[in-house]
């Protein structure tokens, strides 16, 4: 061992008021929580800078005999509860101790946090079955091998923990048994890598798996061998460690919170004295949401209150994108629409989306529609046709064109309003083609 | 002054703004945007957020966060719920303050991403083993959004437990001109620490429904243990009679002694009305405008929203539901909370009629339907 026990300043991690390990006789348990105690003690670190996470299964009755942090969590779960920690502590050493079973519940954490890099030390408590239930299979039992669930002899495969967490992309891999003499070093050696360290520790149990499989010390080191499972340090690789690198990138983007877009000062005036409820039906990708956001704002920008809801199929870029949108002098309690003062369809896949709404509209209201649409729309509402659409019209466009040809048509919001929300709250580029877009907006009626 | 925010950006103002440091989440319409938010903001804060891998590890990594002695929020809907589940009732055993955003859309199951619904009220109350006590916030506006996401981290902080803010796929998506006068920021409420220089046990409180002081994981001056399994003061397992019954007893009374004090409603009585309206989260929103025009067209009628739903704040209700002849409570669900104040009903004399406005196609429950329904003209 590299410190001296002889100047050490932690003579011991352990919970003396614990008694002594309830494992079963010759369980390797015993022996793997003896050489991490020997590791915490070679490494001299603070007792009160060390957390022990453990799970459900005998290994999740081990913390207790330790004087350090601990904290016991769901079955296969400590390895999640272990990145939580050291993602909001990265002082902390965090050691998770883990069966064979919780590698298998929780193998996608294991996969994750070894792909994180995240600096925490898992040790596998790795004796081939579930002991605490009644020595029923686990995801490491030997294919072939006798457990509870097993009679007539394991169907599956084993998993080699070792190898699945070096292809995820641990920092550290070692493989090895609960008799190695070197184990102390190799806990001690994992716990001080900065990233992602497991060790994969092959023990005995003594009450299930080696009294049903005629099992001992032996046939497990020959059954390591056949399987080509090979033990020692598997794997080391220097990446950058998650919590560490999480730091480094938020360092470069500390400061002021870029939430919304702010508050809207009131510079225009609407006529408008009654709620008016306004729906987009157009196409997804063509701009219906965000050219509903700009006339959102354009009401704002005159004193008035509104709500935006959007609908579209769960996909982004196909399909239906309907808004509506409520403009009011008085707050909007409720912003669902039944019957619309206004409607523009743009498109075909909007016009599907609308027909109880076209149905619900009366001689009140207006409908505006494409040309090429004109003959579908069915409806008891005035009809306002649009011109043929200028051919430099791009369908990402479509919607400002109606929008704007709906406000010279209602006067609702001014026009200037509407530039103002299109200059103040788009990115240049976008921005010079809707301006267009309410320009070319005049032939449209 | 107002801007034009979504409920999703509200909530992770007040998150930011009331002092949380922490977030794990899962992709899911529609809490998804309460993720992007998080993500993008906390670096900034000095915070750390992160996807996880999923919502077992979500959850887990909130709780493994919260005990180092941070605020963490994480934010799922209903089928990641479902997955939050068992790491809820470690986080009421384990003594986590926790602040959980969910928001409902329609069920079972993968149900419809982007449909609205509020179809997990029981299910945010009865979902997990053992059936212990939650607390349950639900914003009935864009606004409510900020001030509610404060107060459920005051309460998780103070009760250390799991704190849930329950909303919906509109409360949440929906955009609305905010008035920034009306975003109030509340002070931040920490949980209690040990004292260094004392003794300390990490389950230990002289009453029952008290609430063990913190020292986290990491602290320098004391050790503390954390567990999910039945334990005594010091945190560790336990079979005796005695301590198994204090720690259960403890769970409930820590909450439910305290729950006068949870009660959050808006309790809006007109003289001489007959019907009482009972809704929460979006479907209030309908219900105030029900009752706007009811009354601006000379009719009578009450309301009440309730914006703590979880304990059931039954005070107020007794107190709104005496004197009314009719209630109506309005969900997006079959009927989930109207057995709730069907309970408190049982307890009047003379005990009022409640019936349910309920409605499970995707679509929201209108003023209209309500309206219809204060007086029985829609057949309930």
């Amino acid at each position: 061992l590299s410190a001296p026990l002889t100047i050490s300043n932690w003579p011991s991690y352990r919970n003396l008021a614990a008694g002594s390990y309830t494992f079963c006789p010759g369980c390797g348990h015993s022996a793997i929580l003896d050489h991490l105690h020997a590791a915490l003690v070679s490494m001299q670190v603070d007792p009160h800078k060390v957390v022990i996470v453990s799970d459900i299964g005998c290994v999740g009755m081990a913390d207790p005999y330790f004087a350090t942090h601990t904290f016991h969590g769901l079955h296969g779960r400590s390895i999640a509860y272990a990145s939580g920690i050291k993602a909001a502590n990265p002082d902390l050493h965090v050691i998770v101790l883990i069966g064979d079973g919780g590698c298998g519940i929780g193998g996608h954490h294991l996969i994750n946090a070894a792909r994180r890099n995240i600096g925490i030390t898992v040790l596998v408590f790795n004796n081939l079955n579930f002991g605490m239930t009644g020595g029923q299979h686990s995801v490491t039992t030997p294919y072939g091998a006798r457990t509870a669930t097993t009679r007539g002899g394991n169907l599956e495969r084993p998993l080699d923990i070792g190898a699945l967490a070096t292809v995820s992309g641990a920092a550290y891999v070692y493989r090895g048994t609960s008799f190695d003499k070197d184990l102390p070093e190799r806990i001690a050696e994992a716990a001080n890598v900065k990233g992602f360290a497991l060790l994969d520790i092959w023990e005995l149990c003594t009450a299930h798996y080696v009294p049903n499989n005629d099992y001992s010390r032996s046939e497990m080191l020959e059954l390591m061998s056949s399987l080509g499972m090979h033990t020692g340090v598997l794997r080391r690789r220097d990446y950058p460690e998650w919590s560490a690198a999480y730091r480094e990138q938020a360092a470069t983007v500390a400061g002021q919170l870029a939430f919304g877009a702010g508050p809207i000062t009131p510079m225009f005036e609407s006529p408008i004295s009654a709620p008016t409820r306004i729906v987009l039906a157009g196409a997804a990708g063509g701009k219906v949401k965000s050219t509903a956001s700009l006339l959102a704002t354009a009401a704002m920008r005159c004193g008035l209150c509104c709500t935006q809801r959007d609908d579209y199929p769960v996909t982004v870029m196909s399909g239906y994108s309907i808004s509506e949108v409520i403009l009011s002098p008085a707050e909007i309690l409720y912003a669902g629409i039944e019957h619309p003062d206004l409607l523009a369809v743009i498109t075909q896949e909007g016009l599907g989306q609308v027909q109880l709404l076209l149905a619900a509209m009366d001689e009140s209201s207006t409908v505006y529609v494409v040309p090429e649409l004109a003959d579908q729309v069915q409806t008891r509402a005035r009809k306002v046709i649009f011109k043929p659409l200028p051919k430099k019209a791009s369908r990402k466009t479509l919607a400002m064109l109606a929008l704007a040809a709906m406000l010279r048509d209602t006067q609702i919001v001014p026009l200037a309003a509407l530039v103002e929300s299109i200059r103040t709250e788009q990115n240049s580029a976008i921005a010079a083609e809707q301006l267009r877009a309410v320009e070319l907006s005049k032939d449209l009626l | 002054m107002r801007e034009l925010v979504d409920g999703a950006e509200l909530i992770a103002r007040g998150a930011i703004d009331i002092g949380c440091s922490f977030f794990a989440g899962y992709p899911i319409t529609p809490a998804s945007t309460i993720l992007d938010h998080m993500l993008r903001e906390l670096p900034k804060t000095g915070g750390v957020g992160l996807e996880a891998e999923d919502e077992i590890a979500s959850i887990s990594m909130c709780i493994g966060a919260a005990m180092t002695g941070v605020k963490a929020l994480t934010a799922t809907s209903g089928p990641g719920l479902s997955l939050y589940s068992e790491n809820i009732g470690l986080a009421i055993m384990g003594e986590v303050p926790l602040v959980i955003v969910v928001v409902m859309r329609l069920g079972p199951a993968t149900g419809g991403a982007t449909t609205v619904a509020q179809g997990d009220v029981q299910f945010a109350r009865w979902g997990t083993s053992g059936g212990y006590p939650i607390i349950a916030l639900c914003p009935a506006s864009t606004a409510e959004c900020y001030t509610l996401t404060q107060h459920a981290f005051n309460l998780a902080e103070r009760f250390r437990t799991p704190v849930f803010l329950l909303t919906d796929k509109e409360i949440v998506m929906m955009r609305a001109s905010v008035e920034r006068a009306t975003l109030h920021r509340i002070a931040a409420v920490s949980r209690a620490r040990a004292d260094p220089s004392t003794d300390f046990l990490p389950y230990y409180e002289a009453q029952p429904a008290g609430v063990p002081v913190f020292a986290p994981v990491g602290d320098a001056q004391h050790l503390t243990r954390f567990t999910t399994s039945t334990h005594d003061e010091r945190g560790l397992i336990t079979r005796k009679p005695d301590r198994v019954a204090r720690l259960n007893q403890h769970l409930s009374e820590k909450i439910e002694a305290h729950s006068a004090e949870l009660e959050m409603v808006r309790n809006d009585r007109q003289d001489g009305a007959r019907t009482l309206l009972i809704a929460y989260g979006v479907t209030a929103g309908a219900m105030q405008e029900t009752v706007r025009h009811v009354r601006t067209t000379g009719g009578t009628v009450s309301q009440l929203v309730v914006h703590s739903l979880w304990p059931v704040p039954e005070q107020a209700l007794r107190g709104a539901l005496a004197g009314h002849k009719r209630v109506v409570v309005a969900e997006l669900n079959s009927g989930q909370y109207r057995q709730e104040i069907e309970r408190v009903a049982n307890t009047l004399n003379p005990r009022p009629q409640v019936v349910g406005l309920n409605r499970l196609d995707g679509e929201l429950i209108t003023p209209e339907q309500i309206e219809r329904a204060i007086d029985g003209r829609d057949g309930n």
